[in-house]
Formats: structure tokens, C-alpha cells, sequence
């Protein structure tokens, strides 16, 4: 097997030394009957050749979005990474590294770390930013958790802008702890709903923007309203690219930003590895979960970067740590940073200017379809339409015309109500073309 | 013998500032097409600066390049770190796992356009539950902490179904990884710790003691993190089971039993399994793992959303818990698909034979290091045969003034990657080896030889050497107290940006 070293004649010489006649004395531990004599029911091993057809066949029985007019977002959305990015991720160094524990022969890792942790606090406008998360969703629960340590209440308002897989990735999380959620209804353009549902009780209000509809909320007022009651606002996002464009949640006073990066640098990989981003204000920065990389000195006096405040973390703190997570998103956030060092301010701004304007483009075209009213009226890259149609239907349809429309909300959350809605997106990828085979495909189905 | 350059750079090791003192606001690597400058934001557009360098394309490839100049890497050499399974990661799965039909697939994608990457998931699951010889898995959880949690919730919804929600009390053995108590907490049991025994395992009566009605689960390592197969496994099982308690298996060492052991013939409950480790899948300097948690009959209904059904020949999401037993969601779509992939592929590479041959190669290699260090060193279980991780105590070296830490940075100077260090706590200043199955001999006898010497080096009282150590690396010995106490975690504009000078 190519994968393994040792010849036969290694394995008895080696076998010699440790003392043992066979393999199996060496399992002496194990149970008598629990040591299988023969192998598992599986296919025995294969060659590179016979194992890439394999998985050729599955990944041609998909059909990927680049082969489709695309317009889906809804917490994953589909950007160009330049091709550096991915060349760079694949060098053994930063590939086949572990977590920088030993930070004398892991400064690549730490500095890039360093590097994105800044990059994050400046996208965000908050103090201080982690290692990276799994994902936005769990980075979004984490954010829930930490608000109730922090306020010691137990009542968490979910927005109805919020992502409705956020919002049960962290009922999950927070329910096993004995925190309430409360969710608002769904709503395409209500943020300040969670005013409100503001009591004594509550530890954070959570919302969105851009929500899940598209809609971009100026949430100086919610911080506000959270601030007086005693609670945290925790902003989170789907689509971390906005920021290019839109004011970021830090700048609205949120206590903690957190939500997906996908956008910048990773590929859709159909939902995952993704990169969760996560900020907070400095002085919560002892409450916050997930590693982070700080700046010290070495023995000669010279800067390096190691990991730091662990001992807010399980390895030390066990059962008292802040969080259970020990690995983070490591070469998903090494890809953001890449991808964020070649973007810079400049193109970072250009490339969010373009996907508005194509969303513009989209909106404007829909819109003009008979029976089509657009919903979201101040959005970035993704909006909500209403269609004279149950919207999954219509996703279905579309998608049998070469036209990945979007989501139907009624998938994200069946209890929504909006069984009309269908949230949609452009991007820099979509062309003129594209939006006009949208639109053809569209009233095509609807007739 | 060492000087200072002009440059800062030594030989090929290049001297790198941070992006923020070199980049621009006003640099970019990336060509777009001008915008027209439409927008329909108003008041909603960013006004707080965002000042983020740019680089060129050739200036950001030459930072990073350089700063993976700095890192240790399995490539380079052998990677003993106990417990993290660096083995070797083949770049068959990292190509499959870029097929555009696997990498530019959405997951809100409609069914019909998505059916191979289904059928992905369901093989890779299928191979999971065969290999453990348990009924069920849920694939979505992101790591292993995250696949612990999924197991946890799923025991937790099952004793609240038979409304035996009052079980609260989880225990964990003293020499669990951390993740497992923090789980635990996490998923809002309380832990009672079983105190460690002198021979490093868990022991049927210690368990029987701690057992009452307010039990919910026990959570052991298996093979335990002291490199030993736990011997009365069964009867603690039995046990558990008896008292109306589940069994938590923590999989992070699965690699020692792949396809010798199935843990499902042992009582196993819940086990999750880091891809990541066992299937090779690249660790990355910190992540992605994957931890799908295989599940027992009585707890695979309660799984967590997505599930994959079949209606037809066709594949179908379920991604809502209502109507189900699924006690929920564990993030936002169906797990880690990139390492599914990667998984998949070094599954089908290996076959049964060559994941049986994986178990037997990692058992051995382990034991053959344990033969060849255990003159040399404290080997506090080296009377019998270890799993796939060879443990060894500082006892015969901190008398002559010699840690655990000192040993690991002398490693450094001789181009290795430490093992694990002070892991597990229960044996004091461990040095936890694992060497995995993908080394070759000669790379085991020149590690081994390395030890060796060190060791002789400690005896002939050469102290000051290790508290040297390492003057070799691009770094010495880093101020982790200097970190902690004045804690800085960013670079920002107006800070001092030339690199911050030492304490005088």
C-alpha cells in the first residue's frame, strides 16, 4: 500500500525487538472476541487510478454552480478566489502543519493568524478578533453563550432578519444549557423588532445585517436599546464582503460581531469547511471562546507571536472553559487572509461595489417580470422577491432550465409563512447574460 | 559562531514584516472591472475606515512563502505529537476534494443537482459504521470537540425521552483530553472526575462507585490518552448500561483499532471520530477537522438534522428537526464536505486491508519506539505493550535538573517536531510519542537515536544546553507570561510599528 513504509521484512525485525511473536500480542488489552480475525465487509484497497474514477463519477453526477446561471446565497455565496490562494494553502508548511504549540517552529502559522485577526478587527471595526470559529453559524451560538456568561441572564432574542439555520444551530447549542430563545417572527426588513422583546431577563439580542433577506439595517438604535436594559448586541452576518461597502456592526457599537467568511477566499465545497469570524469588545476579550495569537518576544528580544489567554480554554480550564472548541478553521482563515493581503482596501471596496451593482441589475430585472414584486428595498448582494408562485416550485423548475434562482424562505423555515419568497443574490461572477436567462427561465415558469 | 545579518534575513530564511508594514490601502493584487459607482445604500455605507493593506500578486506570494518557511511540517519530517495523529496526508484526497463538482457546489443547491454529493456522504457513511460497527452516524459535526457535543445532546435528548432528564452527572476519567469535561459542561451536565490509578486505566470498580440514579453517561478515551487499551472496557460498558447510563467513547485515537477493533462489539454508545486524524484529512496549522460521531441504536434516532433519506433512487435533505427525533442542528448546512471527500478517498485507497494494516503499522511503530527509548527513559506502563502512542515520563531526568520542556525544545534544535507534552496530567512532565504508521524505520531508528543521545547528553550533566535550547529555530524561546499579561492581539495604526524592542 503506498501509504505505508514498512516492508514485511521491517515488520519482523521490529516485531522481534518489542518482544511479541505476533501483531495481535501486541493488542493484548482488547477484549477476547472483540479483536476481529477477519477484515471489515468493505472493498479491499485500490490505486490511485481505480479511486480517482470513483470519486470523478460522484462529483460528475452533481451539477455545479459554475455550469448554472447562479444566483443563490443565503450564507454561502459564490465569488472568485484568485488562483494564488489555493497554490499557497497547498504548501506543506502551512498543509501538513498542527496548531502552533510549539511557536519556535510554528511562526508562519502564528504570524499569518496575527495577521487575520487584525484583518477581521479592522473589517469589523471591533477591538479584538479570535483564531477563527467553524463556521458563522456555530460562531453565532458561541456568541449567544458568551453573552449569557457575561450578563449572567438567560434569555437570548433572535431577530426574524436572522439566518434560520443560525438560529437552530444555536437554540441546540443554547437550549442545553438551560438559556431561552426567543425568535421573532421571520421579517424582511425589521431589525429593531428585538427592542421590544428588551427585559431584565435578556442577555443579548442577536440580528443581521445584511439579514437573511437582504436587508441592510443601520442598527445604531438597537445598541442603544440593548445598552439600556443591560443586555449585549450581538451582530452577526452571513456575508462578511458587505462590510467593503456597508457599516459594520462594530461601528454600530455591537459587543460581539461574528458571523460566516466564506466569501473571502474558500469555495462553496457544498457547506463546508467554512471560516467563522468572531469579535468582540476588549474588555469581553477574557470571555471570548476559541484560540487567538498574541504578540511577545523571544529569548534575544526579537517580535514572535504565540498562542495566548488559553487559559480561558479547555485544555486548561476543563470543564470551567469558555468554550468546549479546539480546533479552529486553520487553513480556511489562512485562505481569507491570502485572499484578504491580495484584495487590500482597494480592491476589497471594488469588488463589494460590483456585487451591489450587480444585485441592482438583478433586482431591477426581476422586478420587471410580471407578478414579481422585490421585497428588500436597501440591500447589498442579496434580496428577497415575492413570486405570484410557491417559490419552491419555482427553484425547481428553474433549476430544470440550467437557472439556480435561489432559495425558497419556505426551506429555510416551513413555519415562515412566506412560502412566496425566494431569496436570491448576484455576484461578481454573474454576467448580463446570465441575469437575462434568469429572467427568460423566470417568466417561462410562471406562465 | 552566530552573527547578525544586515538584512535580518539568515541564509534562506527570509526576515518578514506583517502585511501592515509593507502593504497599502492604495495596492491590490486583483484586476476587477471598474464599478460604475451606482449604490442604493446612502446613509447605510461605510464610514468607519477600513484600512487594510494590499499587497501585489507577487509580493503576497513571496510573504506567504516565507512565512511558511517558518513552520514545522509532516513533509519536513516526523511529527510524534501524541494524541493528534500526524500522519502522512496524501494529495490524491486534496485533488478530489477540488473536482468542480464537489468544490463548486452549493448546499442549498436544489436535490436534483446535488445527488453525487449525497451519494458521497451516504458511502462515507456507510464505511464509518462498518469499520466501527455501529448502526448510525451524524456527519455534520465540524471537529471533534463539535462531534463530542453532537454525542453528548444526542445521549442528553434520549434520557429525556424516556423522562430520565434528571440524570445529570457525567463522569470523565482525570486523564481525559479537556474537551471532554468542557463538552459535558457545555451540554449542561455537571462532571464527576474518576481519579487516575497508578496503572493508567480505568478501573470496573472505581466506575461501579461513582454509579447512582443521577448518572447520565461516561465518557472514556479508547484507546486512552495514556497509549493503553482500556482492558475491562466491556464490563464498564456492561456496567454504564446497567445503571440505565450511556457510554461516550472519545474516538481521537481510533487509529490504534482501525479495522482490528469495531467499538460497537464493546458497548460503545457514541464515539466521535476526527477525520482529521484516522482518515488523513490535512490538520492545517489548527483546522478544519471533522467530527462525525457514530451512534448506537438507541441513540441514532435522536440525531441531528440534516439526515439523508432516500425516496426512489433519489436522494433527499431532511434539514428540520420537527416531525422527527432529532434533538436539532448543529451548524448552519451538512458538516466539513471538502474532508468528507478527502476521508472518502483515503478510505477507498486503503480498503479493509489497508486500514487493518494502518492500526497494525501505527501499534507497531509505537512499540518498536517504546523497545528502543525504554532503557533510556522513564516508561511509566512500559511493561506491557502500547497502543499506537509511546508515554514517557521526565522521573529519570528532572533529578539532573532536565524537564519535559526542555527535552521538547532540544527536539527543536535537532529538527523535530516535539511530542506531546505534560499530556495526559496524570502522569507527571509526560512526553506522549506517536509516531503513526506513514514513518518508515529508518526514520523511527534516527529519532530514536536522537532520544538516545539527548538522554546521554542530561546524564553527562550538560543542563545548561537544554535550558538553551533551541538557539537552531528562526525563534528562541518564546515570553508566553509577556503575552498573557499585557495581551496584544492586533496590529493597529498608530502603535509602535517597528517590532517591539525587548524590556530593558
Amino acid at each position: 500500500m503506498r501509504y505505508l513504509p514498512l516492508t514485511e521484512a521491517d515488520r519482523a525485525q521490529m516485531l522481534a525487538l518489542t518482544g511479541a511473536k505476533s501483531i495481535d500480542d501486541l493488542f493484548v488489552d482488547v477484549p477476547k472476541g472483540a479483536l476481529l480475525k477477519d477484515l471489515v465487509d468493505l472493498p479491499k484497497a485500490q490505486g490511485e487510478i481505480e479511486v480517482h474514477r470513483h470519486l470523478q463519477r460522484l462529483a460528475e453526477k452533481n451539477t455545479p454552480a459554475g455550469r448554472t446561471a447562479f444566483f443563490l446565497g443565503a450564507g454561502a455565496y459564490r465569488h472568485h478566489v484568485p488562483a494564488s490562494v489555493d497554490h499557497l494553502i497547498q504548501r506543506s508548511e502551512f498543509l501538513t502543519a498542527y496548531t502552533p504549540y510549539q511557536p519556535e517552529i510554528a511562526q508562519g502559522t502564528l504570524q499569518a493568524l496575527y495577521e487575520f485577526q487584525s484583518q477581521v478587527a479592522q473589517l469589523l471595526n471591533v477591538e479584538v478578533a479570535n483564531a477563527s470559529m467553524y463556521d458563522g453559524s456555530t460562531a453565532c451560538a458561541e456568541a449567544a453563550m458568551m453573552a449569557a456568561r457575561v450578563t449572567k441572564r438567560k434569555k437570548i432574542v433572535f431577530s426574524g432578519g436572522v439566518h434560520p439555520h443560525y438560529v437552530d444551530t444555536a437554540r441546540t447549542a443554547c437550549e442545553a444549557l438551560g438559556l431561552e430563545i426567543i425568535a421573532l417572527p421571520a421579517a424582511v426588513d425589521d431589525e429593531a423588532a428585538v427592542i421590544k422583546a428588551l427585559g431584565a431577563d435578556v442577555a443579548a439580542v442577536i440580528v443581521q445585517s445584511p439579514n437573511v433577506f437582504g436587508t441592510v439595517t443601520d442598527l445604531t438604535q438597537i445598541g442603544e436599546a440593548a445598552r439600556g436594559a443591560g443586555a449585549l448586541m450581538v451582530a452577526t452576518f452571513t456575508e462578511c464582503l458587505a462590510f467593503g461597502l456597508i457599516e459594520p456592526g462594530g461601528a454600530y457599537g455591537a459587543d460581539i460581531v461574528c458571523g460566516e467568511g466564506q466569501s473571502i477566499g474558500n469555495a462553496l465545497n457544498f457547506g463546508g469547511p467554512y471560516v467563522g469570524l468572531f469579535g468582540v469588545k476588549e474588555k469581553l476579550v477574557r470571555q471570548m471562546p476559541g484560540r487567538v495569537a498574541g504578540e511577545t518576544l523571544d529569548a534575544d528580544g526579537k517580535r514572535g507571536f504565540v498562542l495566548t489567554l488559553s487559559t480561558r480554554e479547555q485544555h486548561i480550564r476543563r470543564e470551567k472553559a469558555t468554550s468546549n472548541i479546539c480546533t479552529n478553521s486553520g487553513l480556511c482563515q489562512l485562505a481569507w487572509t491570502i485572499h484578504m493581503t491580495l484584495l487590500g482596501q482597494k480592491g476589497l471596496t471594488q469588488l463589494a461595489q460590483l456585487n451591489h451593482e450587480k444585485a441592482i441589475a438583478l433586482a431591477d430585472a426581476l422586478g420587471a417580470v410580471k407578478g414579481v414584486k422585490v421585497l428588500t428595498t436597501r440591500f447589498f448582494n442579496e434580496l428577497a422577491i415575492e413570486l405570484p408562485a410557491p417559490a419552491q416550485g419555482v427553484v425547481d423548475a428553474l433549476a430544470e432550465k440550467g437557472v439556480i434562482g435561489g432559495v425558497a424562505m419556505s426551506r429555510l423555515n416551513p413555519r415562515a409563512g412566506m412560502d412566496n419568497v425566494l431569496i436570491t443574490c448576484a455576484t461578481e461572477m454573474n454576467t448580463d447574460d446570465d441575469i437575462a436567462a434568469y429572467v427568460k427561465a423566470l417568466k417561462a415558469v410562471l406562465k | 559562531m552566530s552573527f547578525e545579518t544586515t538584512s535580518g534575513n539568515r541564509g534562506l530564511l527570509q526576515a518578514e514584516p506583517l502585511i501592515f508594514e509593507t502593504g497599502s490601502a492604495e495596492t491590490t493584487g486583483v484586476d476587477l472591472p471598474a464599478p460604475k459607482g451606482e449604490s442604493k445604500l446612502g446613509a447605510l455605507a461605510r464610514k468607519a475606515p477600513l484600512d487594510l493593506p494590499g499587497l501585489s500578486e507577487p509580493e503576497t506570494m513571496r510573504h506567504f512563502v516565507r512565512l511558511s518557511q517558518k513552520n514545522y511540517a509532516i513533509d519536513l519530517g516526523l511529527f510524534p505529537l501524541g494524541s493528534c495523529t500526524m500522519k502522512h496526508n496524501p494529495r490524491l484526497n486534496e485533488r478530489a476534494a477540488r473536482f468542480e463538482g464537489f468544490a463548486d457546489l452549493h448546499p442549498l443547491q436544489p436535490a436534483s443537482t446535488i445527488q453525487g454529493a449525497l451519494a458521497l456522504m451516504d458511502e462515507l457513511a456507510h464505511w464509518l459504521c462498518t469499520l466501527t460497527g455501529m448502526p448510525a452516524v451524524a456527519l455534520s459535526p465540524k471537529a471533534g470537540a463539535h462531534g463530542e457535543f453532537a454525542g453528548m445532546l444526542a445521549i442528553k435528548a434520549a434520557l429525556e425521552a424516556k423522562g430520565e432528564g434528571h440524570r445529570k452527572r457525567v463522569l470523565v476519567p482525570s486523564s481525559a483530553h479537556g474537551t471532554n469535561p468542557a463538552t459535558a459542561a457545555a451540554a449542561g451536565f455537571t462532571v464527576d472526575e474518576i481519579p487516575a490509578r497508578d496503572d493508567g486505566r480505568v478501573h470496573l470498580d472505581d466506575v461501579k462507585a461513582k454509579l447512582g440514579p443521577d448518572v447520565a453517561a461516561i465518557m472514556i478515551t479508547n484507546p486512552n490518552t495514556c497509549g493503553l487499551f482500556e482492558p475491562e472496557i466491556k464490563n464498564i460498558a456492561d456496567a454504564i448500561h446497567a445503571a440505565g447510563a450511556y457510554f461516550y467513547c472519545d474516538g481521537a485515537n481510533y487509529n490504534a483499532i482501525v479495522g482490528k477493533v469495531r467499538p460497537g462489539d464493546l458497548g460503545v454508545d457514541a464515539m466521535h471520530i476526527n477525520l482529521h486524524k484516522t482518515f488523513s484529512t490535512p490538520h492545517g496549522g489548527g483546522g478544519p477537522g471533522a467530527g462525525p460521531t457514530v451512534l448506537s441504536e438507541a441513540l441514532a434516532p435522536f440525531a441531528p438534522v440534516p439526515h439523508i433519506v432516500l425516496r426512489g433512487d433519489q436522494r433527499e435533505l431532511v434539514e428540520h428537526a420537527e416531525g422527527t427525533q432529532a434533538f436539532g442542528r448543529m451548524c448552519a448546512f451538512h458538516g466539513q464536505m471538502g474532508m468528507f471527500t478527502r476521508a472518502l478517498t483515503y478510505m477507498l485507497s486503503h480498503g479493509s486491508d489497508g486500514l487493518r494494516q494502518v492500526a497494525e503499522d501505527a501499534v507497531l511503530n509505537a512499540n518498536y519506539l517504546l523497545a528502543r527509548l525504554k532503557p533510556h527513559f522513564s516508561a511509566p506502563f512500559g511493561a506491557s505493550p502500547c497502543m499506537h502512542e509511546v508515554l514517557l515520563d521526565d522521573s529519570s531526568i528532572k533529578p539532573k535538573g532536565v524537564e519535559t520542556i526542555d527535552m521538547a525544545k532540544a527536539l527543536l534544535d535537532e529538527g523535530y517536531h516535539p511530542f506531546t507534552t505534560y499530556f495526559p496530567l496524570v502522569v507527571h512532565g509526560a512526553m506522549l510519542i506517536e509516531p503513526t504508521e506513514t514513518e518508515p524505520k529508518r526514520e523511527l531508528d534516527r529519532f530514536a537515536d536522537v532520544m538516545i543521545a539527548l538522554a546521554e547528553r542530561v546524564n553527562a550533566g550538560d543542563v545548561q544546553f537544554f535550558k538553551m535550547a533551541p538557539t537552531l529555530t528562526p525563534m528562541r524561546r518564546l515570553d508566553d507570561t509577556r503575552a498573557a499579561r499585557q495581551p496584544k492581539l492586533r496590529w493597529r495604526r498608530g502603535d509602535n510599528q517597528a517590532p517591539a524592542q525587548a524590556a530593558e
